[in-house]
């Protein structure tokens, strides 16, 4: 037994900045940020948490599938900028919406809602849950310097759900994980220990754009490869890809080395930027909410990111 | 032999005359960004079977084929 998305949702803050805004806080241009990421604004959160924009596309989710919190098993939230430590998002998605079932975080930054989906995955397969909601939840403007550029200009808030039950569209998945700390890291604070010896290290996002780039599209091509010759498939058998929204750069050099057409492709990186786990939620809730991913599609998802992590789930849409 | 591929491959990239292309051609004069670089990079990983890692000091065509070469030794 293995699963499908019984109904998505999705959750961004109101307040929406765009490219001009941003110019005004550090040296930028809405030209520069186009060209070299795709994004022409983001939402950014003023007071909501990222444990508030999960609840709230945890809702939407629950209420497009038809399903009560307390039929719920279990409760993942895939997140790295939430304001809590302990207790753990997802601990706090199950009090405000009603849940009284198991909920845990996961941390594997942009690819953390795949991962999510594939310890939903496992759950199934061993019979432990009937119902579960899959959450990626992010306030990435806690994590951006906002006086380094490079940076700050591609992140965005936001959280994507989805509710899952009994079934089999979880067809195949890939996952790739590669330590390392030097092309994408996001350092904890330190904390203030009396005895600790260390250079103090800055909180924010750091990312070697030009290794995340090249690891960002080699990911993406060799795992929708794998999950095509696994499957005996060809491109022409799915109905679309479902990419981590990290720069749209990656999306179009994936595209053309796939040999898939960039329309084939959901992408919103210009609405909302790099939202991380949260990125594909969203993108999913949207295609399907739009009617783009219908009955019978097979879609894969695939994301990318710290750790180094990648990751490609090939669903066969009920 | 590796400065020609190159250059034919840069020429393919970027959309410009091979011809006006030569060993001392700064990237920076092609007009191409830091993601434009990657991609350069990623197809000369492909074409040539070497690894190139990622360098600031990488400016001419010059320095890349001094690195493929690098590479191919290694």
């Amino acid at each position: 037994m293995s699963f499908r998305i019984l109904g998505t949702g999705m959750y961004v803050p109101e307040k929406v900045v765009t490219n001009d805004d941003l110019s005004a806080i550090v040296d930028t241009n809405d030209e520069w940020i186009t060209q070299r990421v795709g994004v022409k604004q983001r939402h950014i959160s003023v007071n909501e948490t990222a444990a508030d924009m999960a609840t709230a596309a945890a809702k939407q989710a629950l209420a497009a599938a038809n399903v009560s919190a307390e039929e719920l098993d279990l409760i993942l939230v895939a997140s790295i900028s939430s304001e809590t430590t302990s207790p753990a998002t997802a601990c706090l998605v199950q009090r405000n919406i009603g849940a009284t079932c198991m909920a845990f975080d996961i941390s594997a930054a942009c690819a953390g809602f795949l991962f999510a989906l594939e310890n939903a995955a496992m759950y199934f397969a061993a019979g432990k849950a009937k119902k579960i909601l899959v959450i990626g939840a992010e306030r990435m403007s806690r994590l951006v310097n906002w006086k380094e550029r490079s940076t700050c200009v591609i992140f965005g808030d936001g959280a994507g759900a989805a509710v899952l039950g009994e079934g089999s569209a979880f067809a195949d998945s890939v996952f790739t994980v590669t330590g390392n700390d030097e092309v994408i890291c996001v350092p904890n604070y330190m904390g203030e220990s009396p005895f600790w010896q260390a250079e103090p290290t800055q909180p924010f996002v750091a990312m070697q754009g030009q290794e995340t780039f090249k690891f960002a599209v080699k990911s993406m091509v060799r795992d929708v490869n794998t999950l095509l010759e696994r499957n005996g498939l060809t491109l022409d058998d799915i109905a679309c890809i479902v990419p981590h929204q990290a720069n749209s750069r990656i999306i179009e050099l994936a595209s053309r080395k796939l040999g898939l057409s960039l329309d084939r492709f959901v992408m919103n990186i210009a609405e909302y930027g790099n939202t991380s786990a949260a990125s594909v939620a969203i993108a999913l809730n949207e295609a399907v909410r739009s009617g783009r991913i219908k009955q019978g599609d097979r879609v894969i998802l695939c994301a990318f990111g710290g750790g180094l992590s990648s990751a490609a789930i090939l669903l066969n849409w009920e | 032999m590796v400065q020609e591929k190159l250059i034919e491959l840069i020429a393919e990239n970027v959309d410009c005359d091979a011809s006006e292309l030569n060993e001392s051609t700064e990237f920076a004069s092609l007009g191409i960004d830091s993601l434009d670089i990657a991609e350069l990079l990623m197809t000369v990983e492909d074409e040539f079977g070497v690894t190139v890692e990622m360098d600031p000091a990488l400016k001419t065509v010059g320095d890349l084929v001094a690195k493929i070469e690098e590479g191919r030794n290694a």
